[in-house]
């Protein structure tokens, strides 16, 4: 269906293969301008990172993993990664159920409320959790309560804040791990809902009426028809919310708080290297979030031939 | 639409499922959002304004939409072109830049403000060239642009990509029988044709780059009233407690992209209306 290739049916013609192609030196010119322009703004930077921290050896590179900082920075990421994923995943697929199988009222208003996250900045999508559960938020002060007879609640609240990290308190939300977690759901909380609705919705319900028929129940129909049918469009949703997990800077950062060795995922601990010019360490776990990506990128073109060669096929079934 | 209704009873879930959407959803995404605008409704107008008018802010505000606006312009032309090679062109080499144009989207923010920065410092690989000729782009307002630049690329170039497969070769053909030069045929059939793609990804590119905060910060320098864009603010706000003044600045940047979400589902609203029409 896609057009190109119906352009060599046209018959022959000098002229017509002239006004339907542009010039070779145009061709030339736009081939150039893409290769240059796209050497310049992606193949540079991503060779940099790893240039820059290389810069001083392999054994230098190695190093910089090699101290607490380091190492609560990776577990720290993982740990988000491993939180935040079973959740999309859980939403995405029920949200994809109840969009995609059923008919109801309000249903692309879902869908844009669905998207929301997408429209939000960074930055804003830490604010609305310190908001929430900050010192001065609605939830933070009844959280704080056991504190609020501490002396140093008569402080700033700057200074009271941080003397409440200071205690190590069992409930903190924002500068804390769990406020780390929620930003991060946040921010990725669309991913695997937006690949599975439009595909689902494209499946319909034939195939889950045909197991119902047949005597299935309604979880057998889930587990053995709905999910086989979706599970590498899942696959590709959980791979973008992953890197988006692992890599995410702005709303992790404003929850954060930036304790070293307690708060900090790699992106953050990558920053704090960096401002204190300790680039080689800085570039050196800046590596690691790259070659994140390099997988990330890999893995997507691979289920996107995938996701393409099955909808290509599908057709095809159905005919004979 | 009947028979819709009518399969809703077939499938079981719908109960279980709709309800554990809208309450997820609720928890994570909608009353946290709400925070930021009852904690504006509990500010008072005076207060708000105040907050929103400082110099400071409103120069913040022109650099983010100044330096955005001209990223999603770059975008637009480059973009453009590099979708049109990819879709139209074959050349070796293809498969992996067609990959690679994803890079801003999969490479943390972060990343990408640290080795934007090296590259384009005074001793970089390229700032260095830049320096000789007397341009000085990291801690300038052009390093922002070229950070938003790169992480606006992909959304151009992913709408177009699209809508130029799905063009018709049948009506270029037709254009160039009826004796339109290959110009022609590019400014009156093709480009209309593209053009809700290329303003929906122009528009996702500007919304995307005035929210940016990890690729600028690094290559921007923060220097007050020069070169600090409003993301930035609302975070040196938070730092010194004033929630108040984050969360007023938050909302403003909040409503603009909202504007240009509503803008762009508008776009494509149209854009399907249209392709209907023409079938």
């Amino acid at each position: 269906m896609t057009g190109l290739p119906t352009t060599h049916v046209v018959r022959g013609g000098r002229q017509n293969r002239l006004a339907t192609k542009e010039p070779l030196w145009l061709k030339a010119l736009f081939i150039g301008t893409t290769i240059t322009f796209l050497t310049l703004f992606l193949v540079l930077p991503l060779a940099s990172v790893f240039a820059e921290a290389l810069k001083n050896g392999v054994g230098a590179y190695l190093k910089s993993f090699n101290n607490h900082a380091a190492y609560e920075a990776i577990k720290l990421t993982l740990i988000t990664a491993a939180i935040s994923l079973p959740l999309n995943v859980v939403f995405g697929l029920a949200a994809s159920w109840a969009i995609a199988k059923f008919d109801f009222v309000g249903k692309s208003f879902l869908l844009t409320l669905i998207d929301l996250p997408f429209a939000v900045s960074p930055v804003i999508s830490g604010l609305i959790f310190v908001l929430l559960f900050g010192a001065q938020g609605w939830l933070g002060w009844w959280l704080a309560e056991p504190y609020l007879s501490l002396p140093w609640y008569s402080f700033s609240e700057g200074a009271w804040e941080w003397t409440r990290i200071w205690q190590g308190s069992p409930i903190r939300i924002i500068f804390a791990v769990p406020g780390i977690v929620l930003a991060t759901v946040f921010v990725t909380f669309p991913f695997v809902a937006r690949e599975l609705i439009p595909l689902m919705q494209e499946q319909g319900t034939d195939e889950e009426q045909a197991a119902l028929s047949l005597g299935a129940n309604g979880w057998q129909t889930f587990w053995r028809v709905t999910l086989p049918n979706v599970k590498w469009a899942l696959l590709y949703g959980v791979v973008l919310s992953n890197a988006r997990a692992m890599g995410e800077f702005g709303a992790v950062s404003v929850v954060s708080g930036h304790i070293r060795g307690k708060t900090n995922t790699i992106p953050l601990h990558v920053e704090i290297l960096y401002n204190e010019y300790n680039y080689v360490a800085a570039f050196a776990s800046a590596s690691l979030l790259a070659l994140l990506a390099l997988a990330t990128l890999a893995a997507k073109s691979a289920l996107e031939w995938k996701l393409q060669r099955e909808a290509t096929l599908e057709p095809k079934t159905v005919e004979a | 639409m009947l028979m819709k209704l009518k399969r809703r009873s077939v499938l079981p879930g719908f109960r279980l499922t709709l309800g554990y959407t809208l309450v997820y959803l609720s928890l994570i995404v909608l009353i946290p959002l709400s925070s930021l605008f009852l904690r504006t409704a509990t500010m008072g107008w005076s207060e708000f304004w105040k907050i929103v008018l400082d110099p400071r802010v409103v120069a913040s505000y022109k650099l983010t939409f100044g330096t955005s606006l001209l990223a999603a312009m770059v975008n637009a032309i480059f973009g453009f072109i590099v979708a049109w090679t990819l879709v139209r062109y074959h050349f070796p080499g293809k498969k992996l830049i067609d990959a690679l144009v994803d890079l801003p989207f999969a490479l943390p923010t972060a990343v990408s403000g640290i080795a934007l920065t090296a590259i384009y410092a005074k001793n970089g690989w390229i700032g260095s060239w830049l320096e000789m000729v007397g341009i000085k782009a990291v801690y300038s307002p052009l390093g922002i642009l070229i950070a938003l630049t790169f992480i606006g690329l992909p959304f151009v170039v992913r709408t177009l990509q699209p809508a130029l497969e799905e063009l018709d070769a049948e009506t270029e053909e037709a254009a160039a029988s009826l004796g339109a030069t290959r110009l022609q045929t590019f400014l009156r059939v093709i480009l209309p044709a593209v053009m809700p793609a290329l303003l929906t990804g122009f528009s996702l590119s500007f919304a995307r780059a005035l929210g940016e905060y990890g690729s600028v910060v690094f290559i921007s320098g923060n220097m007050p009233m020069k070169t600090e864009i409003t993301s930035l603010l609302i975070v040196s706000k938070l730092e010194q407690f004033n929630y108040a003044g984050a969360t007023a600045i938050a909302v403003v940047m909040l409503l603009a992209s909202f504007t240009i979400m509503l803008f762009v589902n508008g776009l494509q609203w149209y854009a399907s209306r249209h392709q209907v029409r023409g079938a």
